[in-house]
């Protein structure tokens, strides 16, 4: 309990600012994420969640500057620990990244090198960051193997990514980016590729690592049951912009945006069991329409055309993305009507 | 593992085999006959009847196949009707030779066309990867033998800086030779084949930068690379650990498929620089209608040939772990 009122003192170790990436179309550059703030504290976990294509990973791209060529940070500011990152020169930029901020991503099987074992990739990192020489690099990559519970690490370390299941190609990818023992961490939809069953013990380790080395953790996801395993604080976002934002408690219980109220209500409940009689299972609530192609967003609130609140307001103006109770923020006009 | 290098090199066999009788087919079918070339124009058709009982050529297709492979399994490639020696001392005298300039075009072609491939690739849509491209392009619509007179002009004639024909000191000797204190012979071997090299390597550097150029675009635009990347490591790391050991996986193959081209491109090779090799041998003898020695020399090749994929499939499996050879 002390620990977090002395964390909620702290600066936080990611601080991005009105972030803003665009990609380079046939018709020129439109945007993927709009006015994007989001800070990070250590030992602090933000989940970002978002349908495909509501630019989510791009956002995470972004916090360690990879995104493809095709896309660009047009404006905004990401600070690394106090420290301007966009401003940083090429060389600055590869020491950052790996050692104070790292990567997790979501498909191991592409995201690892082919010919190369897993021991030797993640070695790789600490030589280049920790300047330490072959043998020890690779002792150190088998003790990162350990700690995030590999079977067998000595032999494992030995292996190519083909040879491992998906769950420890996954946690090889964990211990890749936790082997310089960075203070923040980037996942990207770290448990989608993975076995329902794989996915638990996966998201366990994540939580478990965090508390251990009080790591600041930004956890993208679609899934709203990670979202419920793992977050302290949650964005969501929709059509490149956020549209909610709030402690994980205050999600589930008191969401404000109506995209939001329909993502819980998709999520699948087993029906309850009362030893007498059943009640029925409710129905899944879709929410009807799709989302909007970034590149011809609609006037107005981008959700408003599948919106049930929707008034002729939100349809014209754009709601502002402000703080509707203390901690929450929501973008929407309609939000008193909602319940 | 030693049992795929065993079972491959027993399949030599059945392809020597059916190379034997394919050569044998063809030149039973070309026209022309050694015999007449052997005494001339002038010469009475009993003579040349006589002649060709004498050498066995009016023997029916199937006793003179088998007389072949009987003498093929004691080592014996047959008669040079031309030169009067056994066909497979010739052959030795001059495999050497053309080994040396397959092998030394090779390197050249894997240099030029690596390095030209890569750059191009990683500075894409630049003026280096245009121009890159542009010399590919030349490289691949030159014919060698023009290119080698080209090179040859210029460098040997004009600027008298390389020698024009022929061969220097072997390698094997010259290397000794450079190591017990006269490097000058080494020099004076490199100058002789630099030229026929490049004339010879234009072709497969063009094909080789290419396939690299456009295997190394795919491979980064593979996730592993931007994993790379976000492990902070140098962008050259990057490029050459990464990126291009996967690129190298295709380019390997066609380099293996080059070599059998470069063996056959020899022969004009080397009929333009005097080279001493079997290229050289070949067009005389097929011009010659000279049986024997031409199907030794096919053999010859068939076997290098695949000898030379036998190496580069275990060179692909050495590179990527994923495969498993047997």
């Amino acid at each position: 309990m002390q620990d977090r009122v002395l964390e909620k003192t702290m600066e936080p170790a990611l601080a991005v600012s009105d972030l803003n990436v665009e990609i380079l179309g046939e018709n020129g550059a439109f945007p993927v994420v709009s006015e994007m703030s989001l800070s990070v504290r250590p030992g602090e976990t933000v989940c970002i969640v978002g349908e495909s294509g509501c630019g989510k990973s791009m956002t995470a791209l972004s916090l360690l500057r990879l995104l493809p060529d095709s896309a660009r940070i047009a404006s905004g500011s990401i600070r690394i620990h106090g420290e301007d990152f966009l401003a940083m020169g090429g060389r600055q930029v590869e020491d950052f990244r790996g050692d104070k901020i790292a990567m997790i991503f979501q498909e191991p099987l592409t995201a690892l090198n082919p010919v190369l074992t897993i021991g030797e990739q993640i070695a790789e990192s600490v030589r280049q960051h920790r300047k330490l020489g072959k043998r020890e690099a690779f002792a150190r990559a088998v003790k990162c193997l350990e700690l995030v519970q590999m079977p067998d690490p000595a032999r494992r370390a030995r292996q190519y990514p083909h040879e491992l299941s998906g769950g420890m190609r996954q946690r090889a990818m964990i211990a890749l980016a936790l082997a310089c023992e960075p203070k923040i961490i980037i996942a990207d939809e770290p448990t989608t590729a993975l076995d329902v069953t794989v996915q638990a013990q996966i998201l366990g380790l994540i939580s478990d690592l965090q508390k251990r080395l009080g790591t600041a953790q930004v956890l993208i996801t679609h899934d709203l049951g990670v979202v419920a395993e793992i977050a302290d604080r949650v964005i969501v976002m929709y059509a490149g912009r956020r549209v909610e934002e709030c402690s994980v408690y205050e999600l589930f219980d008191n969401p404000i945006h109506p995209y939001t109220i329909g993502l819980m209500g998709a999520v699948p409940r087993a029906a309850s069991h009362d030893g007498e009689a059943q009640t029925a299972p409710e129905r899944l609530t879709d929410i009807p329409g799709t989302v909007p192609p970034l590149w011809d967003l609609p006037k107005g609130c981008a959700f408003a055309p599948r919106c049930p609140r929707a008034s002729a307001r939100c349809l014209e103006e754009r709601p502002p993305f402000i703080e509707k109770t203390p901690g929450h923020f929501a973008a929407c006009w309609e939000h008193d009507n909602v319940r | 593992m030693v049992a795929y290098i065993v079972r491959r090199l027993l399949l030599l066999i059945p392809m020597a085999v059916g190379m034997v009788v394919v050569t044998f087919g063809l030149l039973l079918l070309i026209p022309g006959d050694p015999a007449s070339v052997l005494l001339g124009q002038e010469a009475s058709p009993e003579a040349i009847s006589n002649l060709r009982n004498a050498l066995g050529l009016n023997d029916p297709w199937y006793i003179r196949l088998g007389t072949y492979f009987a003498h093929l399994l004691q080592g014996d490639m047959g008669r040079s009707i031309f030169q009067n020696q056994a066909v497979s001392e010739i052959i030795a005298g001059r495999l050497g030779a053309t080994i040396e300039l397959a092998v030394v075009a090779l390197v050249l072609a894997c240099l030029i066309g690596i390095t030209l491939g890569v750059i191009a690739a990683t500075r894409q849509g630049s003026l280096v990867d245009t121009v890159s491209m542009v010399f590919a392009q030349l490289g691949v619509s030159m014919p060698v033998y023009w290119l080698g007179l080209l090179l040859m002009l210029l460098f040997a004639v004009t600027l008298g800086w390389l020698p024009a024909i022929g061969r220097g000191t072997p390698f094997p000797e010259a290397v000794w030779a450079a190591l017990t204190g006269r490097p000058q012979v080494l020099l004076d071997s490199f100058a002789h084949i630099l030229l026929p090299a490049l004339a010879l390597a234009a072709n497969s550097a063009a094909i080789i930068s290419r396939l690299v150029r456009t295997a190394m675009l795919e491979v980064l635009r593979e996730d592993f690379v931007r994993t790379a990347y976000a492990k902070g490591l140098r962008r050259q790391r990057v490029i050459i650990r990464h990126a291009f050991r996967n690129a190298l996986l295709p380019v390997l193959s066609v380099v293996g498929l080059r070599f059998g081209a470069l063996l056959g491109g020899a022969v004009l090779t080397e009929t333009i620089f005097a080279w001493p090799g079997l290229g050289q041998l070949t067009i005389t003898a097929i011009s010659q209608r000279d049986l024997p020695l031409i199907q030794g020399i096919v053999l010859t090749f068939a076997i290098i040939f695949a000898l030379v994929n036998l190496v580069v499939d275990l060179l692909y499996a050495a590179v990527d772990p994923r495969i498993r050879l047997g």
